[in-house]
Parts: C-alpha cells; structure tokens; sequence
C-alpha cells in the first residue's frame, strides 16, 4: 500500500466536503493510504502569489516539509490548493534568495529546500494507481455517460511548474473519464477560467465567464461536467445560469468504484 | 637559432579597447627567439600583410607569431603573406587574443596579461614549428543534391547545365517538394504547378540528372571532393523501369482509406499510389503500412491489373554505393505540429485548417476540384479568419522564436484570392505586424488591404471555440482600438510557423555539418558565405538553411550550384599537411588509434624491420592515409605508446604551449 501526506485544503473542510470525502474512501479502494498532517494550516490560497511575498508562502511550506518529515510524496485535490502549493515548492527548488528567505522565517529544525514531490489527486491516479487499474475495478460504470472535463485555470498553468499535461490540449481528466466508462466530451473552453474570486467584485464578469464554459460544454452535447476545484464548481453552478449538472472528480470516481449513491438520477 | 617576428593587432579597436596592444608587444620581444615584435592597427591589411612580409625579408625570420582574431577568420591570409615572402605557410602561427581574450574580457590589466599569455604559448609553440607541404588530392566529378524540392531540383539543373553528373535523392516517391502543393505564387499569383512542374520534368530527362526518388541517405564518408555516399532505395514495390504510369492499380486497389499525404490528409489515396498526376517519376509505389498483400498476403489485385508485370512484393530495400565530390543539402521544411495550439481547436475542428492546407482546398487538382468549401460540410464559407505567427515568434518553449518569413505574404495571396473568388465572403486577418520586405511584396500586401478589403486586424486571436451549430467563435483582441472582438467564423486559417525537415537532424551528423538549435544548417558565414556549410564540400541550398520564400529560395539554390561548380571544375584540391602520421619504430600494433579514427584513415600493415641483433621480425604496424585523414587529432590520444603523431600539432608542440601558458 502506498503511503501519502494528504493536504485536503480549508475549503474541503467547509463548502467542498464531497471533493475531500470522496477522495479519501476512494484512495482507500484504490489501495492508497492517505495520511492527514495534525496540524495544517491554509494553503496561502487566500492572498496574491506574488513572486517577492515570502509571509504568505509559509504556510504551504509547512505542509511541504510536513510530508518530508514523515517521507511521504505529497497530495492534494483542490486545484487551487494544488497550484500554491506546487508553486512554492518549485520556487524554493528553483529560487535560492526565496529558500533562504523561507527558512530564516520558519527556522525548522533543517532547512527545507523543495525536497517533498507534489501531486495532484488526478496525477496520483495516473501515475500511481493507474488509469487502466481504476478501469479494472469500476463496478458502476458511467457507460453512455458524456461528460466533460472542465480545468479551468489553475490545475495546468504555469506549464513548465505545474507539469501536469499540455495546458491547451490536455487529456488526463478525458482518460480519467473514460476509465470510469464515460465518453469524454472536448469543448473549446474547458481550460478557460471560470471567473474566479471576480464574483466577489464583478458577479456579471464571473456570470459571463462561467456561462461560456457551460453553454461552450452544453452545446457540445455533455450531460454533465466535471471539475477538481471548489470555486470553479460555486462559478458554474451559482454564476452560469446553466441547469447542466456540475460534480467533483472524485463523486463520480466514488460512484463508479461502487462507494456511492447514484450522482446523476 | 630561431628568428622569430611577433605581430601583434588593435583589430581597429577590437582588440586595442580591451588589450593594451603596445605592452603585449613589448613582453612578447623578451621571449627567446623572437628578434622583432610590432603592433598595428589592422594587421589583415594589405599595409599589415606588407609589414609581415618585409619583416620576413628583413630579418630573415624563421617563424611568425600574429596576435589576432581567431585561426579560422584569418589564419589563411598570413600564411599566404608569410608564402609570398619566401616562408613556409606553416610557419605561421596566430595567437586569438580576439574571440578568445578582448571579446570576452572588460578589465584591461587581465586581458592583457591574458594575451601575454596566449602569446607566449605561440611562441613556444611556433619554435617546433616545421616546414610542411600540402599535397593534393582528385576531385570526383559529381555533385549529390539531397532532397528534391524547388531548391534541390534548380541546384541540380544548374550544375547539370555545367555539364556535371548529378544524382537527385528524394525520401518521397516523387520530387517536386512543398511547391508541387501550393496553388498560387506570390507576388504574381501565378500558378505553382505551371512553372515548378517543367522544371521537375527538365530533371527527369536531363542527360546529367539521375533521380533517387523513394530514397535516403544512410551513410557519408570521406571528405571534400571524395564523398563516399550510401543511398537506400526502399523498396517500392513497383518495377520503377517497368511501370509506364497508367494508374489502372490506383483505380482497383481496394485499400482506399490511406490518409493522402498530397492533399495534407483532407481526403484519402489508395494504397498503391502516385502522388499526384504529374509526378516525376510517374511511377506507382505500395504503401506497405496499409497494402493488404504486404500486411497479410491476401489481395494481389493490383498485380492483376498491371499490364506492364511492374508489380513486385518481393522487392527489398536496396542499397547503392557512389562516389561524389561535392554535396548539397536541400531538405526543405515542414509546418510544425499543431497539438500545443489547441486554444485555436485545431484538433477540435476540421474547419480550422492550416495554410497548407487550404492550398490544396483552393487548388484546382485539391480535394475539392478548387471550390473552398468547408472540409465539415463542404458548404461555402462566408466569414474566414486568418491567424498569423501561430507559433513563430514566440517567447516561450512551445513555439519557435524565429519569424518563419513567408507567412505574411502567403496570407495576403490567401485573403485577396478568396476575395477575388468570392466577394461575398468576408475576410479577416490578425498580425503582430505585417512583414512584407521584397521585391513588389508590400505593393502586393497593400492591394490585398486597399483594392479587396481584406480587414487586417492588429492583434491576436485568444480563443477558437467551434459550436455546435457549425459556427466558429474567434476571439480576439484588436490592439489599436483596444476593444475585444468576437467574430462568428465558418473557417479558421492558421498560419503556422515552419521548421526545418525531421532528416534534417541525422543527416547533419552524417555529414559533420553544423546545425542552430532551430535545426537549420548553419551557413559557414552569415554574410559572406551564405551557401557553403563550415565542412568543405557541404553546400546549402533553400528552406534546411533558414525560412525563404521561392524566389529567396531559388536563388540560394542557384548560388549553391555556382559553389558546387566552382569545385568541380577542378582537378584536384590542395590537401591539408597538418595530418597525422606514426612513428612505425615505436607503434606496437594495438589498433587504439584505428578504432578512434572517425575517418576510417588507418589501417595496419605487416612490415619487415631489422632488429639490433640484426635478425628480421615481421611487425603489424599503423599507417595512415594522408587523403583520408581530416587531422582531428584522435589517434594521437589514443596511441599508447605514442606513436602517433599529428602534423603541425605535435606532442611536444602541444606540450611546449601548455608549459608556456603555465610558466
């Protein structure tokens, strides 16, 4: 069994406690342990990531050096939580000045230098469990089932730190689709951003960005979509003005593995 | 007692801003040996060359030490100085405190003592200088074009012209290149096919010119004037003398899905197949990933059906051996893969094209007999919009960071055509900038603005989302008005930035020709010798040097031959003396040296010595051919026992300089 540090992210705690329940019972399925660290803190989602800020980085650095210490790979499920925290992973690999800066705040016991590998749930399936493993133990599968694959902006880009696929034509959650026997639908805005935290400021900027995704979905003919990010999935559902029904990753994943109540009826 | 001068160049202020040029002067005439030691402002001049030359005279000097740019600029001018004085050329030695010390230094007091330094080792060096004496070595009087495009089929013509043998190898089993797909030319739009076709004719029936189609290079050896070159003729399972070209194969082969490379997959081809109705040579070739036959031995119909008895399945690959004095590359281009610009749903859409593609959807002999229609629905488009630069000039890894230089001009022939076909149809184009430097070319652009209102847009598309109702949304952004746009399109044309061909890569290792990390062949000068490699022999001929349009192209191509000529009008070349030869007393007939050797230059021999006690011992000793041997110094590493030794870099050279830098 394989053992990961497993960040769920405040948000999982509150709003998105399908995102968070589901990825544990099917981490467990799948044959993963999941381990939560006692005592995380926010991923630092919150503020602007800008590239001079160290204050708001700390706390992602904790997490980082939370699975070093107990030497497991990290991972994590919101898209937004994800991206934080791969990014200042990257920059205290990358980025001498920010590394020292980091670890003259936190003083930890050795320093951390961007040792800890960072995961996505999504990437935890392709890589470690395996697409064609999931497939192997899909008991309910979504069998003329078109769904599409939303990312939104955060869980590709920056590309080069966020390595996960090509931001422009990627196709994880379309295998991941299709290894729980659904029909992935490609639409041209599925890594368009949803609006984002705009609602809060611009509520029209955010009903038109999340409208475009659904209507762009919709019109080539999904019967729902899917994401790995809470606020992409409040946008979509409470913005879009589209009925087109908007799930996690991980329900569908739980329904199909058989952990779950029907999703769709 | 050596005599020896030191010359030492400001390179106008090249040297002389970073150098303190007097005070290398000065050291360097405290060194043993040296009897003058002058400095100049520009010592490749002729007033310079003169200085070296009196010098020589004067002072009878037994050796020359020039403190200048690198060997490679100008090594060849002072030994020919330092000939018309009466010395040896290789007697010359030249201290880069250029390239190697003032470029790349700012502090005066290091550069300076740097190229003491430098200048000491050349003096160290040139004292174990001796007299060398080129030798020559015959040209063979045939020239190789690889690849047979516009570029390679103009080079091969004009060397023919000369009255020279030329073998044309093409990978295709048809030459004619990217210029056989394009419908119009710019700036005169007239028509691709009417003016590249005689041509690809006049080769074929050229006396001079033998094709290769359907074939590649595998193997380079040798060295200018004496290229061994290895052809691989895959197997095209079609007698090439003996197929007259009907077609009759084409009409009954039951394979008729093969996407047709011709017409850039828009529509299907048989599997036995001629690329296109006037392709030279008109003769059929199996596509052996689709044949039925050759995948499963069942079929045979085409074989049925030639009257001719052309058809092979037994054919093999075929490997033939020829000798050639000069080369010239001339592999062309490729558009570059689309699969990282999916914001523009390439893949997503078979409305979206690129612009090569929608040449052949123009082109009278393309998928559509020349209508545009959408290749969706194969409706009339009425709303088009061009993206330019979509994957040049780009400023991240995705794309290239060159402009690929022809799509300015191809998008304007694109947009005025489709106006002047159909005036219905509205046409919209986004750029960075219009690039249109050229003879007649902004004349062309503007007409394409002015005289048919084509709407040329600054800015950039974003975003391409095809809709279900078979509609297109472009979004853009129009930087002058600064607003965005949204255009409700039928069709999308890319223009997508170009790369060098994929064979471009191995065969430049094949050759020992050096490449950019674009992959584009390097010219061995970027102004003064634009169609020679930097490795003799290797001449450059079109779109593997760097993107040209065709008349840039042609005329590159035409200039290649003029070099290529020039060499094979010769005789003979002089060889380089600076080789490696073995000292047979010391060699112990290990073989080190024949294994390192990239040149296949050394072989063994079985040679009768005498033996101090006056007996006769029969000994394997290296020797090594002094034509085939480029003096790149290998063996001399390698030997053991130090028996190998290179011309004019000799062990104790070597040495003798690295003891003067470390003194």
């Amino acid at each position: 069994m394989e053992t990961f540090t497993y960040y769920p992210g405040c948000t999982l705690r509150t709003k998105a406690k399908d995102l968070d329940s589901y990825a544990r019972s099917c981490a467990q399925a799948l044959g993963i342990a999941l381990e939560e660290p006692s005592d995380w803190q926010c991923c630092g989602g919150a503020y602007t990531t800008a590239k001079d800020e160290i204050a708001t980085k700390l706390s992602a650095v904790r997490t980082l050096n939370a699975a070093k210490q107990a030497g497991n790979p990290l991972v994590t499920v919101c898209s937004a939580c994800h991206n934080v925290i791969k990014q200042t992973n990257y920059d205290i690999s990358n980025d001498e000045d920010m590394a020292s800066k980091v670890n003259n705040y936190l003083k930890l016991d050795e320093a951390y230098t961007g040792e800890t590998t960072v995961y996505h749930y999504l990437e935890m399936l392709r890589d470690v469990v395996g697409f064609d493993n999931i497939k192997a133990k899909v008991v309910k599968p979504f069998k003329g089932k078109k769904i599409a694959a939303y990312y939104g902006c955060l869980l590709l880009r920056p590309a080069k730190v966020l390595a996960m696929d090509d931001p422009e034509n990627p196709v994880i959650m379309e295998n991941f689709i299709k290894a729980i026997g659904g029909t992935p639908v490609i639409y041209a805005q599925r890594n368009e951003c949803c609006g984002g935290y705009v609602t809060l400021e611009d509520k029209a900027q955010a009903q038109k960005r999340s409208s475009n995704v659904m209507n762009s979905a919709a019109d080539m003919g999904a019967d729902m979509i899917i994401t790995a990010c809470p606020l992409c999935l409040y946008n979509l559902k409470k913005n879009s003005g589209s009925d087109l029904p908007v799930y996690y990753f991980t329900e569908l994943l739980a329904e199909a593995l058989g952990l779950k109540e029907d999703t769709n009826e | 007692m050596q005599r020896i001068g030191v010359f030492v160049c400001h390179c106008g202020t090249n040297i002389a801003a970073t150098v303190d040029v007097k005070a290398v002067a000065e050291a360097l005439s405290h060194e043993p040996g040296v009897v003058i030691s002058q400095d100049y402002q520009y010592m490749c001049s002729e007033s310079g060359q003169n200085l070296v030359k009196d010098a020589i005279k004067e002072h009878k000097l037994s050796g020359v030490v020039i403190c200048s740019c690198s060997p490679r600029m100008h090594e060849n001018t002072f030994r020919k100085a330092a000939a018309s004085a009466g010395l040896n050329p290789y007697l010359v030695e030249i201290a880069n405190i250029r390239e190697q010390c003032s470029w790349i230094h700012k502090d005066i007091a290091t550069a300076t003592d740097k190229a003491i330094i430098l200048g000491k080792a050349a003096v160290a060096k040139v004292h174990l200088n001796a007299p060398l004496t080129a030798g020559e070595s015959p040209v063979v009087k045939r020239a190789l074009v690889i690849g047979g495009g516009i570029a390679g089929i103009q080079t091969a013509l004009d060397i023919a012209d000369a009255g020279f043998d030329v073998d044309i190898v093409e990978k295709k089993p048809t030459i004619g290149g990217k210029m056989a797909q394009i419908d119009k030319t710019f700036p005169t739009l007239d028509c691709s096919a009417c003016i590249l076709t005689p041509k690809m004719v006049e080769a074929s029936q050229n006396e001079h010119i033998t094709i290769h189609s359907y074939s590649e290079v595998s193997d380079v050896k040798g060295f200018i004037g004496n290229f061994t070159v290895t052809i691989k003729k895959k197997a095209r399972y079609v007698d090439e003398v003996k197929c007259t070209g009907c077609g009759a194969c084409m009409e009954k082969c039951p394979m008729k899905k093969v996407p047709n490379e011709f017409n850039e997959g828009l529509n299907n081809r048989t599997a036995i197949y001629i690329p296109f109705a006037q392709a030279v040579p008109k003769v059929a070739a199996i596509d052996p990933n689709y044949c039925l036959m050759l995948k499963n031995g069942k079929c045979g119909v085409c074989s049925k059906v030639c009257t001719a008895g052309a058809i092979d399945y037994k054919q093999q690959d075929k490997f033939i051996e020829q000798k050639y004095g000069a080369i010239v590359v001339a592999t062309g281009y490729n558009v570059i893969n689309l699969d990282k610009y999916d914001e523009f749903a390439y893949n997503q859409c078979p409305d979206v094209v690129t612009s090569l593609e929608l040449e052949r959807l123009m082109n009278a002999a393309g998928p559509n007999g020349g209508t545009l229609l959408r290749p969706s629905d194969k409706t009339h488009p009425h709303t088009i919009v061009f993206v330019q630069c979509v994957g040049s000039r780009c400023d991240d890894e995705k794309g290239k960071p060159y402009c690929s230089k022809i799509c300015c001009m191809y998008t304007a022939k694109h947009a005025m055509l489709i106006r002047e076909k159909y005036p219905d149809t509205e046409v919209y184009v986004f750029y960075i900038d219009v690039r249109t430097p050229g003879k007649n070319f902004d004349e062309f652009y503007r007409r394409a603005v002015e005289q048919y209102n084509v709407h040329y847009i600054k800015g950039m598309v974003g975003k391409v989302t095809p809709k279900a109702d078979g509609k297109i949304d472009v979004q853009a952004s129009d930087l002058l008005a600064n607003e965005q746009l949204h255009i409700n399109a039928d069709m999308v044309v890319l223009a997508a930035a170009i790369e060098p061909d994929k064979s471009a890569r191995p065969l430049a290792t094949m050759l020992t020709t050096q490449m950019d990390t674009n992959d584009f062949f390097t010219e061995a000068h970027p102004k003064l010798r634009p169609v020679e490699s930097a490795t003799a022999g290797i001449f450059l001929s079109g779109a593997c040097q760097g993107p040209k349009d065709i008349p840039e192209t042609v005329a590159q191509a035409s200039a290649a031959a003029a070099k290529a000529i020039g060499l094979l009008v010769k005789n003979s070349i002089t060889c380089n003396p600076c080789v490696a030869h073995s000292d047979e007393l010391l060699c112990n007939g290990c073989s080190s040296c024949e294994k390192v050797c990239p040149y296949g230059a050394i072989t063994y021999q079985d040679k009768e010595f005498r033996m101090p006690d006056r007996t006769t011992a029969i000994r394997r000793v290296a020797s090594v051919n002094p034509a085939v041997c480029q003096g790149c110094g290998a063996c001399t590493v390698a030997c053991p026992s130090g028996a190998m030794d290179l011309n004019g870099f000799s062990n104790s050279q070597i040495m003798a300089e690295v003891d003067a830098i470390c003194k």
